[in-house]
């Protein structure tokens, strides 16, 4: 009983989750299909990577035909947060949270799961999370799905224009922060700006490897320029 | 097939990323330095993969300012994810009908 009502508990808490993913994940199978994939393929890219970011980036390298390491290298840079976020979730997990169960969670680990989770006072129990898991992967997988599917039956000028929704998804994350803490918003600008400089003075470089560059440099520069000494915080 | 490969190996470095850490890491980073770094490493990231690239997200480079200066305007005054995300997509449109 207290299982099922842990688990009805998650998915209460996910469903906003659940909705913001479904427009977002919707704008990356139209992505993925004007770059040449079949929905399928979106759908199961959706179901085996639960994330906004990387998936973006890797339909990018698929659709330029990167190399295997290139794409093992980008993921590995923009995903390291999910270790991070593993890391300090670990930290507050229920006794019950053995580690078949824990194997199976990590599946979920995203930003807004990890975000619900650490809002948590007490520790998070497996059901907890499988519930939260389960409403925000059917929004994600779900939206790809309608996105890759309905996308080429929609017209042009909406297509394109949903073309933005994941960037500006993007700017929602960074600019708060930014504009709360001048040492992040020094490393934004400095990325950013070494990323135009890539794009348009270093044009053979792909845009993996550029992103992995200047996420890279610009994070060394931050962490040598303003170490932080507190505890990462959320 | 190869798109098989690249999913795999995708999906394959996505989980371990999340799986390691969570299922085996038992003790607490020290180093200040890697802490700061793993600190900075999403705002770098996401912002390297929004700029220039958001620009010629809708592939006219007018439509996409006004979406993007709609999303940092509603994104400086904290408005949710989503909202952000779809006023910005609003706005584009809206100026894609207008030109």
């Amino acid at each position: 009983m207290r299982i099922k009502s842990n688990f009805f508990r998650g998915i209460i808490n996910g469903m906003p989750i659940c909705l913001g993913y479904l427009s977002v994940s919707f704008a990356f199978g139209i992505l993925s299909v004007r770059l040449g994939l079949s929905c399928i393929q979106a759908v199961i890219i959706s179901i085996t990577n639960l994330t906004s970011a990387g998936q973006a980036a890797g339909v990018d390298i698929i659709a330029a035909g990167g190399t295997l390491i290139e794409m093992a290298l980008v993921q590995l840079i923009i995903n390291l947060r999910y270790s991070l976020m593993a890391l300090s979730l670990s930290q507050n997990l229920d006794k019950s949270f053995t580690f078949p169960h824990r194997l199976i969670a990590a599946y979920g680990i995203t930003d807004e799961i990890f975000a619900v989770c650490s809002t948590n006072k007490e520790p998070i129990k497996p059901s907890y999370m499988y519930g939260l898991i389960f409403i925000s992967a059917l929004g994600w997988i779900g939206g790809t799905f309608i996105g890759a599917a309905a996308g080429e039956m929609l017209p042009r000028s909406i297509t394109s224009a949903l073309g933005i929704v994941l960037y500006a998804m993007f700017i929602a994350i960074i600019l708060p922060p930014s504009a709360k803490h001048f040492n992040i918003l020094i490393v934004v600008i400095f990325s950013a700006a070494l990323s135009v400089v890539c794009k348009f003075l270093l044009p053979s470089l792909s845009s993996g490897f550029s992103i992995i560059l200047c996420a890279l440099i610009s994070s060394i520069f931050g962490a040598i320029i303003f170490p932080k000494k507190e505890e990462i915080e959320k | 097939m190869s798109i098989c490969i690249y999913i795999v190996v995708m999906a394959g470095v996505t989980y371990m990323l999340r799986m390691l850490p969570f299922a085996f890491f038992r003790k607490k980073i020290k180093s200040a330095f890697i802490k700061s770094f793993l600190y900075y490493m999403p705002y770098a990231v996401l912002s390297a993969m929004t700029i220039p690239a958001i620009f010629f997200s809708t592939g006219n480079m007018i439509t996409a300012t006004a979406g993007t200066i709609t999303a940092l305007i509603l994104a400086y005054f904290n408005f949710p994810l989503i909202v952000v995300a779809i006023s910005a997509s609003i706005i584009a449109f809206i100026f894609d009908l207008i030109l």
